[in-house]
Parts: C-alpha cells; structure tokens; sequence
C-alpha cells in the first residue's frame, strides 16, 4: 500500500500543479485575448455582448477609426520619440556614472553613490517637483518626458554592479595603451555591456511607453503632447464615469458613428496597439531581465 | 624648541602626500567630466527640490516672493492630523498598502515554489513568460481590463459566478467600498505576480541539490522538501524584501487608485498621494499638500532606516 502512493503521488501532485499552472496562464491571458478579439469585431456586434477570444464579425474598422483621427496617431507618434530618445540618453548617461563609481580609485566614488541610492527612498513630493518643473518652464514642453526621468539609482546599480564582474584586466590594459577613461567607457565598457543594457534598456522603455502621469499633470492643456496612454485613459475614464449604453456616447469622436465604431472597441484597439510594441519585444529579452532583477537586488 | 621642529617635520610629511593627491586628482580629471552631468541633474531633480518643503511651514501663495510669505510654523501640520479627511486617506494608505504587500509576498512565494515543481521545461518556460506579461502592460491598460472584467454587463466575473451559481446577480463590484481594496489588492497580484517570482525563484534554483537528494535518502517526500529545504533556502531573500517593503508602507501607491477610484467609493479609495494631488494641485492648497507630502518622506526614510537596522541584525546584507 504504502509503495503504491509513493509512485502515485508525484504523478497526482504533478497534474494537479499543472492544472494550476494553466489556471494561471488563462487568467493571465484571457483578458488580453478577450480585448484583442473585441479589438477586431464589429463595435456594434460588441455591445450585444458574447465576445470571448474570438471575433464575431471579423473588422478592422476599430483600427481605421484610431489611426483615422490624428489624436491618436499623433499621440503614437509622441509616444515612440519619448521611448526612443529617452532610452538612448538615459543609458548612455547612467552607463557612464555607473562606470566612474565602479571605479576603485575615484576620489568621489562613495559619495556619489551614496548621493544617488539616496534618492530611490526619498523624494521632495510632488508640490515642490511641479514647482520645479513649472519654473523650469518644462510645462507644456516636450522634454518634460525626457529631462527628468533620465537617471535612475536601480538602473545605475544594476550597470554598475555588472561592470564590477568584468575583468578589471581590460581596463588595466585599455590604460597602459593610454587610454583615458572616457575612451574606455566608449570603446570597452559599452561594447561589454550590452546584456546588461539590453535589460536597462528594456525597464526604461517600458516606463517610458507606459508613463502618463506626466502628462496627466504637465501637458494635458496641450494636445499635440499628448501620449497614447494619456488617450487612452481619457477614453477609460468617461467609459467608467457613465454606466449608460456606451453606443450612444459618442463623445470620443464625430467619425465613430459614421464608421460603427463604439468607444469600447476603440479602446480596446488602442490598448492593443498600447501594448503589442512591448508583448513583442520582451519575450526575447527574459534572460536578460532575470538576470538584470538578480543584479539589482544584490546591491552593494 | 621642540615644538617649531616637530611643526616644520609635520609640513615635510604632508607635502608629498598632498601632491600625491593633486596628481591622482588631476589623474581622475575625465572621471569627474563623466559624472558632473548626473551629478547636476540629480542635485536639481532630487535635491534643490526640498527646499519647497518650507512652503509646508508657510501660508504660500504662489502670487509672493520668498520673503512676503507668511509663516505659520506648524499650523499645517496640526490641521493634517485633526483633518478627518488626512486621516481617512491615512488609513486607506496604510490598508491598501499592507494588503498588498502580504498578498504579494505570499503569491509569488507560492507561485515559485509551484513553478520550480513542473518538470517539463519548455511547458515551465512558457508559464514563466506568460507570468511575465502584465508586468509590462500599464497600469491605464490593467485598470481597464479590471474595470471590463468586473462591469456588470458581460464582465467575466460576474459571468463566470453567475455560472457557477457562487451569486445570483451580477455584483456592482467597483461602486461597493467594501471591495474595493480587495480589487487592488487582486489586481497588484494580477500584474506583479509573475515579476515578483523572478527573485524567489532564482534563490530556489540556487539551493544545493545535493539537500533535497540527501532528503529523499532520509524518506522525505516532496511536501516535506518543500517545507524543511525549499522554504528555509529562501527565507534570507524573503526576510531582506519584506523588511524592505515596510519601508513603503506609505507607497500604495496612486495610479491604480485614482484610475479606478469613483465617487462611490471615494472614503475607501483615496490615498495620501491623491490627498496631496487633490489639495495641492487641484484646490491650490500648496502648504497642506506640501505638509502631506513631507509627512510621506519622513515616515518612509524613518522606516526605511529602522529596517536598514533591523536587517543588519538579522545578520542579512545591508540595504544601502
């Protein structure tokens, strides 16, 4: 008897973890499947409810209507040179601190690190930040996206403790060449980096194409400023603030009554076109990001 | 006489030590070009900000110059803490924030003990990516699908309860304040499940499997591994992310409240940075919301300090 449920039990105990498993992925999934299906069904059809993870009345009139109005696609547009260019600087700067307070001999290593870790546990609130920002005169600005989110302590510990497992050798020997150590930064750490970079490069992009509260709170008076998340939160919002039949709302946009598009199916085509930039990307980039996670957590 | 000599000896030490020190200055000039910029930028960004902490201690009107401001030392703060409304965003805060943080701990500890049990690889690997995916969508996205999810008409929960005959009609989920940081909660661990995992899993993964073998010798079977070796393997990690988590006990956070926060549910659902975005921002009570604010930072630095403290004696690596 008490062979048997030996043998049976981790064949019970695995199939019951499996099912688990699955449970969870199909949570995890179902929403954005059931979205993406809403997404390419006819908005009308939508309403009369039954959509699960397959369409309908097949339609790309969701997306024709989101791309149509230039709100939308302006805000696409805004949302990609705020990721693109933002990354860019941001890696680049925080790699090069990231690599002077890895260096052994710096003078001002410690303080400078202790300057930065600090600020991942405080910060001045958010009174005296739009103060800042208001007299900065980077309301309704542009580089209200870029300028201030450009360092972070996590970032520059995660760099700074993968330059801390590369072989100090090459630098040594970078020097002796005479290499300065910007030349080194440029030609040998960069070049190094990149697993690392690829990791930062992911957790910046993705803040960046997800943020909103910036321009919630700094360029909401000016359209043409205007993110994808920030549309698509208007359109949440007055679909949360009216419980009524959302096909007879059609405050979003005169042409989505002409084209049969409801907000609900335009929202759940923006969300997909919110997120598929990301879904695709960061499959490719789990190993790095484990690993990334890992670094960060180790700290000094 | 002794004392000129012993001076003139002292000055001959140090000058070659100061040279030293020019030299290795002057050696480190591009090191410092390198870090000026971040230098500047995190001066402006993160420090010379906290001088409008005074506006906290002042009766500020943003029409007076610095010196035309009129004082009120902690009138601000006195207000604060005999406000019902500071203290019922208090509560909420520290509510939703405590909800959180044990329902994620306890998730992701689970979830990686469960996922470190499938043995197929490729069926584990997928799981894992899956998990992963709600950690990147925002949180405009997750509070959208929270919301459809639990809309009365066609929203899956309340079908899938229908269902199963669990509720008898469709439930108001997000207009009954009872709910409401239960929703949060749930919908952090939607989000973060998966992401928090990462890190129990990897500390799973680097547990010495010659323990379990040495167990399953012994007669051990999988519950007793995963109690007396699985869960003793991690517990450091565990200890150090739950002591650091404490100290944001006042970060509850602000999107997903504000986003799915309503009129309804406003006593349930506020927190102290929707306080302080209501007050300052919306109502141009500068000081008060300035006031919160500093509260805010004040407790999460004295918490954060405490449990710098604490993780030391646990004999854990320190934080800072």
């Amino acid at each position: 008897m008490r062979k048997r449920t030996v043998q049976l039990e981790p064949a019970v105990f695995g199939t019951i973890n499996a099912i688990i498993m699955i449970l969870l992925a199909v949570v995890t999934l179902y929403p954005f499947l059931n979205t993406l299906a809403v997404s390419f069904n006819a908005g009308l059809d939508t309403i009369r409810g039954g959509i699960y993870i397959w369409p309908r009345i097949w339609t790309l009139q969701n997306y024709k209507a989101v791309f149509i109005t230039g709100t939308v696609f302006n805000a696409f547009y805004i949302s990609i040179a705020r990721t693109i260019l933002a990354t860019v600087l941001s890696l680049f700067l925080t790699t090069m601190l990231a690599y002077t307070v890895s260096r052994k001999e710096y003078a001002f290593r410690k303080p400078i690190t202790v300057m930065i870790v600090m600020t991942m546990y405080f910060n001045a609130g958010l009174i005296p930040y739009y103060f800042l920002i208001k007299d900065l005169h980077l309301l309704n600005n542009f580089l209200v996206y870029i300028v201030p989110g450009l360092v972070s302590a996590f970032n520059m510990i995660v760099i700074r403790t993968y330059i801390g497992t590369l072989s100090e050798s090459l630098i040594e020997s970078a020097k002796v060449d005479g290499a300065g150590d910007f030349r080194i930064f440029m030609q040998v750490i960069l070049p190094l980096c990149q697993p690392v970079l690829a990791t930062v490069a992911l957790f910046v992009a993705v803040g960046q194409w997800n943020s909103w509260f910036d321009t919630f709170l700094f360029t909401s008076s000016k359209q043409e400023l205007s993110t994808l998340q920030y549309e698509l939160m208007k359109l949440l919002s007055s679909a949360m603030n009216s419980n009524s039949n959302p096909a007879l709302q059609n405050g979003a946009d005169p042409n989505a009554a002409k084209a049969m598009v409801t907000p609900l199916s335009i929202r759940a085509a923006i969300t997909i076109v919110a997120s598929v930039p990301i879904l695709v990307v960061y499959p490719f980039l789990q190993k790095y990001f484990v690993v990334g996670m890992q670094l960060g957590s180790v700290k000094e | 006489m002794a004392k000129p000599v012993e001076i003139v000896d002292q000055k001959a030490a140090v000058q070659p030590k100061k040279t030293r020190k020019f030299r290795r200055f002057k050696n480190q000039g591009q090191l410092m070009w390198m870090s000026l910029p971040v230098l500047i930028y995190v001066m402006l960004f993160s420090y010379y900000p906290i001088w409008g902490w005074t506006m906290a201690f002042q009766n500020y009107k943003p029409a007076k110059s610095f010196a035309q401001q009129e004082w009120v030392g902690l009138k601000q703060f006195k207000f604060l803490f005999t406000d019902d409304g500071f203290l019922r965003v208090l509560r909420n805060t520290i509510g939703m924030s405590a909800i959180n943080m044990v329902l994620g701990f306890v998730t992701a500890i689970i979830f990686a003990i469960l996922l470190n049990e499938v043995k197929n690889k490729l069926f584990k690997r997928s799981i894992q990516t899956i998990s992963y995916l709600p950690h990147f969508l925002s949180w405009i996205i997750v509070t959208g699908i929270v919301a459809s999810s639990l809309s009365v008409d066609g929203g899956i929960i309340n079908e899938v309860l229908l269902k199963l005959g669990i509720i008898h009609e469709p439930i108001l989920w997000l207009s009954e304040p009872k709910y409401f940081w239960g929703i949060v909660g749930a919908s952090h661990v939607w989000k973060e499940v998966g992401w928090n995992a990462i890190i129990y899993l990897a500390a799973i993964t680097s547990i010495d499997p010659s323990l379990y073998e040495a167990a399953e010798i012994d007669g051990a079977n999988r519950y007793h591994k995963m109690w007396y070796i699985t869960l003793p393997g991690i517990k450091s990690i565990v200890i150090i992310l739950l002591i650091m988590n404490l100290g944001w006990i006042l970060e509850a956070g602000f999107e997903v409240q504000y986003l799915l926060g309503n009129g309804v549910v406003v006593d349930w659902s506020e927190t102290i940075d929707i306080f302080v975005l209501k007050y300052g921002l919306k109502q141009g009570n500068y000081s008060l919301a300035t006031a919160a604010g500093i509260f805010k930072t004040v407790v999460s630095i004295t918490l954060i300090y405490a449990a710098n403290t604490a993780a030391k004696r646990f004999g854990e690596e320190r934080l800072i």
